[in-house]
Parts: structure tokens; sequence; C-alpha cells
């Protein structure tokens, strides 16, 4: 019985990521919904990893779209290089169809190398945290961002394309909506990943530091590796929705990773309550689709989305969920959604 | 056979001595208080022994190790545990996370064994759960595994700290004023409670404590601190006799009638 629940979740889930995919590449659902539902599975990815660090650890980071700047930036000149021909190396380095294949890896490596930049953050907080951390995070955003803004090579601040032909090529080969998929399986792989490490005793060491620094020392918690695998896992995870964003829309520049960047996760974390991974993935969903409706009152949405979070705090300070995970909230779910 | 060797301790918060020469030996299985007034520097001994401050001169040596330097985690997974004047307990944490993870060092597992789930994971994690709430129903807290510490009576949380302590599997456990914040039948409780741990757990207690009937009912051996000097060591009756410790707590004579 056990068993078939568990299952029921997975099986659920998989068939309605199939649906998708099938209505995509038959055309069903036009391209202005796919991508809709592409920049859906990015800002889940975003704003899950910020909560791994602002939401469980407690610490406030500040700087997340620098980590997604770096993911996105090496995902897309390494798919550039290696699939089309460009200014760099002139022709691709690599046999277009290897791009089927090649393509997670090279977003795992985005991942990878902002997992790396995020010890820029890491590093400092053994010795600071709260409001002196959070400023570093701010700096490091800035640092990230300017020295792309400076390298000339990747287009400098007017930007890095091609991305758009890397995925023409991939079409190519073999006739798919691909973006769509990677998107969803990334968003997928993200939440579980999260799922399974704040659950273990392990993961549970990095709420243990939000919760008493002092007390998780002595209780044998080696705080400083702790907060070194929380802040690499959460900004490796944001290169990886940084590489995925860059190939949705083909197009990246220093710009679009700026502190406003960073304060759109900040915004889908609080409003999705500290510590909860079903409320994070809720509020990506609904803060996206909030983007997407005030499209139409142009800046003005930068109005309207503060104020709502202001009374989102006034009325309901600890977010949507707080720190509850859903069957919380409806007992029921738990039947089936016994979730590993 | 000695366990904790302390040898010419000197701590200097800038132009403060907080301890200066302090010098002990604590043999295994004893129960050792250590007293004195409001700063005298009794937490900061305990601070320099689990690792938060690093001492100016001397050494502590622990088991046959030195330790000084060394970090609190890596002090406690060598054998030291502790609780804390203020209860710092996690509280949103429930009793029985607050226990298991007190395994953290000994997890013999890390991030890709949490994320795919290793057979190691399970097998660690089934053990790491049975063992505390083993452990909790030894302590009689087994009803209270799934509460949250902060809903729960003060004196109960103590015991939970106490528990926790314990879960390190220590062969010394340093005990920060438990008696503070508690009725007076509790305290009676918590002196047939540590004795009942000293007795059955196999362990060193070393203890600071303010209440009297506490150090005297329980402790072998006493240490009197005063301005981070040891004044006075002995049994019970020494130190209830010592004038220098009732100096040292009620004052000079001369300074009431003067």
């Amino acid at each position: 019985m056990e068993k078939i629940r568990q299952n029921l979740f997975i099986v659920s889930l998989g068939a309605g990521v199939l649906v998708i995919l099938l209505l995509a590449a038959t055309g069903a659902i036009d391209l202005y919904v796919q991508t809709f539902i592409m920049f859906m599975g990015v800002n889940i990815i975003f704003a899950t990893s910020l909560s791994i660090v602002n939401g469980y650890m407690g610490e406030f980071s500040c700087g997340h779209a620098g980590f997604m700047a770096v993911g996105a930036y090496v995902a897309s000149v390494l798919t550039v290089i290696m699939f089309t021909p460009n200014k760099l190396t002139g022709v691709p380095l690599l046999p277009p169809s290897l791009s089927i294949v090649l393509f997670p890896v090279i977003i795992l490596i985005g991942g990878v190398v902002a997992a790396f930049a995020g010890l820029l953050v890491a590093i400092p907080s053994f010795k600071t945290r709260d409001d002196y951390l959070a400023i570093i995070t701010i700096a490091v955003n800035f640092i990230i961002v300017t020295l792309i803004n400076n390298m000339a090579v990747i287009g400098g601040s007017r930007g890095f394309m091609g991305m758009r032909k890397v995925i023409y090529t991939m079409t190519d080969v073999f006739q798919f909506p691909y973006m769509l998929f990677w998107v969803i399986t990334f968003a997928i792989f993200t939440v579980f990943i999260i799922r399974r490490f704040v659950s273990s005793i392990y993961g549970k060491g990095i709420i243990a530091i939000k919760q008493d620094e002092v007390a998780a020392e002595i209780m044998s918690i080696d705080t400083n590796k702790m907060k070194l695998v929380a802040f690499m896992l959460s900004s490796g995870l944001a290169g990886v929705a940084g590489g995925l964003f860059a190939h949705v829309i083909g197009y990246v520049n220093p710009g679009s990773f700026s502190i406003l960047k960073s304060t759109e996760a900040l915004v889908m974390v609080y409003m999705a309550g500290m510590g909860s991974l079903g409320g994070s993935v809720i509020s990506a969903i609904l803060f996206t689709l909030l983007l997407e409706l005030l499209r139409p009152f142009q800046i003005l949405k930068w109005v309207i989305i503060p104020l709502l979070l202001i009374l989102l705090m006034q009325f309901r300070p600890e977010g949507l969920m707080g720190d509850k995970e859903l069957p919380d909230f409806f007992p029921k779910l738990k039947k089936f959604y016994k979730f590993k | 056979m000695s366990l904790l060797k302390i040898t010419n301790l000197v701590q200097r918060f800038g132009g403060l001595t907080a301890v200066s020469e302090f010098q002990a030996d604590i043999q295994e299985g004893t129960l050792n208080g250590l007293i004195g007034p409001n700063g005298a520097g009794k937490t900061t001994i305990f601070n320099l022994i689990s690792g938060f401050y690093v001492p100016t001169e001397g050494t502590i040596e622990f088991d046959g190790t030195i330790i000084n330097g060394k970090k609190p985690h890596e002090v406690t997974a060598l054998g030291i545990g502790r609780t804390f004047q203020n209860i710092r307990l996690w509280h949103d944490m429930t009793v029985l996370d607050n226990i298991r993870l007190s395994q953290h060092y000994h997890l013999q597992y890390s991030l890709s064994g949490a994320i795919f789930r290793s057979r190691q994971y399970y097998k660690r994690e089934q053990e790491i759960k049975e063992e505390a709430l083993k452990l909790l129903d030894i302590f009689g807290l087994k009803d209270k595994a799934d509460e949250f510490p902060k809903n729960l009576p003060y004196g109960i949380q103590r015991r939970v700290e106490i528990a926790r302590a314990l879960s390190v599997q220590p062969k010394l456990l340093l005990l920060d004023e438990p008696a503070a914040g508690l009725s007076s039948t509790d305290v009676v409780d918590l002196i047939d409670h540590i004795k009942w741990i000293h007795e059955n757990f196999d362990i060193t207690i070393l203890m600071i404590e303010h209440q009297m009937q506490v150090i005297m009912n329980l402790c072998e051996h006493i240490k009197v601190l005063d301005f981070g000097k040891t004044i006075a060591e002995g049994n019970p009756e020494e130190i209830q006799k010592n004038p220098q410790v009732i100096k040292a707590y009620l004052g000079d004579e001369g300074d009431i009638y003067a």
C-alpha cells in the first residue's frame, strides 16, 4: 500500500510532464504558453535554491542573481562555441549531433562553476552573519555583474547571443521541445534534491545553524562545512536556473542579472514562507503568473508587486506557508503525497 | 586515571584576565563542582574546554589528546558533552531531531548519500533514530519525542538538554548551572537525576552551580574560583569551612562592621 502511494505521486507527476510535452510537440499549446511554463520552471529553481540559504539556514543572501549570471554565461558560451559557428572559435568544436546529449551536461557544468562562485559568499560566512553577510552578498552580485560588463570577449554590456542557434541545431537533429523538457526536468530534480537534503539528518544541520549556531557547534555539527555545502548547493542550483534561462530567452546581458533579479528571488522566497519548499514552488508559479498578468501595466508592476509584499508582511508575516509543507495544510494529501 | 588535565590555563580578554593559572586534574568517574561568585570565570573555563575560546596560555589535555585550539565540534566528537546556563535547545525542531542531530559528526554519509539515499544512509538513519528513541525512553521523554521544546515546561527542557548532551556519548559531561531557573521541587529531582546519570552512564561530570544544595549533595570534589583565581579546593566539608570561600561569598566580617 505504502509503495503504491509513493509511486502514485511519481506516476502522476510523470504523466503530467508527458502531457505537457505531447501538447507542446503537437503544437496544441503555442510558444507563448510554452515560454510561460519555462519561465515558471526557471523561477521554481531560482526560488527554491535561494530558500536553502534564506529559508532553511536563516542567512540573508540577496545577491542570488549573481550566481544565476555565472551559470547563464558559462553554459551559453560553452554551448555556442561547441555546437555553432561563432566568433570565438570559428567552427563548432564538436559535431552538432552531440548537442542533444551534451546539453544537460553543459547546464550542469554551468551550475558547478556557479557553485564555486558561491565560495565568494560561503567563506566570509564563517566569520560574519546577518546584516554584514547580507552586504557581502550584494557586493558579490555587483562584482559578478561588473566583471561580465567588462569582458569584451563575451559581449560585455551588449550581452551574449547565439543560444537560439544551439536550440535550432538540436531540433535539426531531432524534432522535440527540448527546452521545455529540460526546464521541467531540472525543476523537478531541484525540488527533489533540496527536499532530500533538508529531510536528512545531514541537511538538518543547516536548520540547527539557523536556530542556534552555538548549540550546533557544541552538538558536533561542523558549522563551517555545512555553510559551505549550503551556499555551494544554493548557488550551484541558481547557476542551473541561469543556464536554462539563457537558453529559453536566447540572449543574455549583464543587466538582466542585476540586484532587481535578486530581489525577485527574495520576493518569491518571502512570499512563500521561510523554510517551506512547497511554498517556494507555489509562490514561484504565482509570481511568474503575476508578472505576466501585470505586463500591460508595464513599469507599474514594480509598484504593485512590492505593495503586495508589504501587505503580505503586514497581514501574514510568516509568508503564505510559514515553515509548513502542503500536507500540513491538507492532511488528505498525505495519503498519496509521500515525498521522500 | 586522569581524564581531563588542565595546566596553567590563562585567558585574557584585552586587559582583563578572566582566568589565571587554572589547574585541574579530573579523575575518571568523579563528580566535580566549580563554584564562585558571578564573574569569577567559571563559564569562561567551560568555553575554553569546549573550544569556543583558544586559551592565551596553558594546555588542556583530554583523554590523552591536547584539545586547545580544536573547534567545538571536534572537541565534542572526542567525547565532551555540554549544557548551557540558558537552555540552548533548537526550539523549532522536535525533541527527537534535537537528539538525532548529535550524531552529525558520526553520520558516515554525506551530501551525495543524502540526495541519492545510499544504503548507508538508510542504515545510519535507522540506527540513529533507534538510539535516540532508546535514550529518550531512558529519560522518560519518549512521549515528548514529537513535541517542540518551546512548548515544554522549563524543567522538562532542562532534562531534554541534558539528554541531548548525553546523546553524543560523552566521557565528560559539562553542566553549566543545571539548577538555574528551576523550582525547589525540580531541584530535588535534578539532584537525583544527576546522581542517577552519574551511576548509569559511566561518566565523569564537571558542573558549575550556584545552589549550594546541589553542589554539596553531589560533588566529591569542589574548586572555588574568584576573579579568575582558584581560591580553594577540596571536598564539600572542607569548602564549607574554608574562611576564604566564606569571604568571597559573604564578604569580610570587617567589611560589614566597617
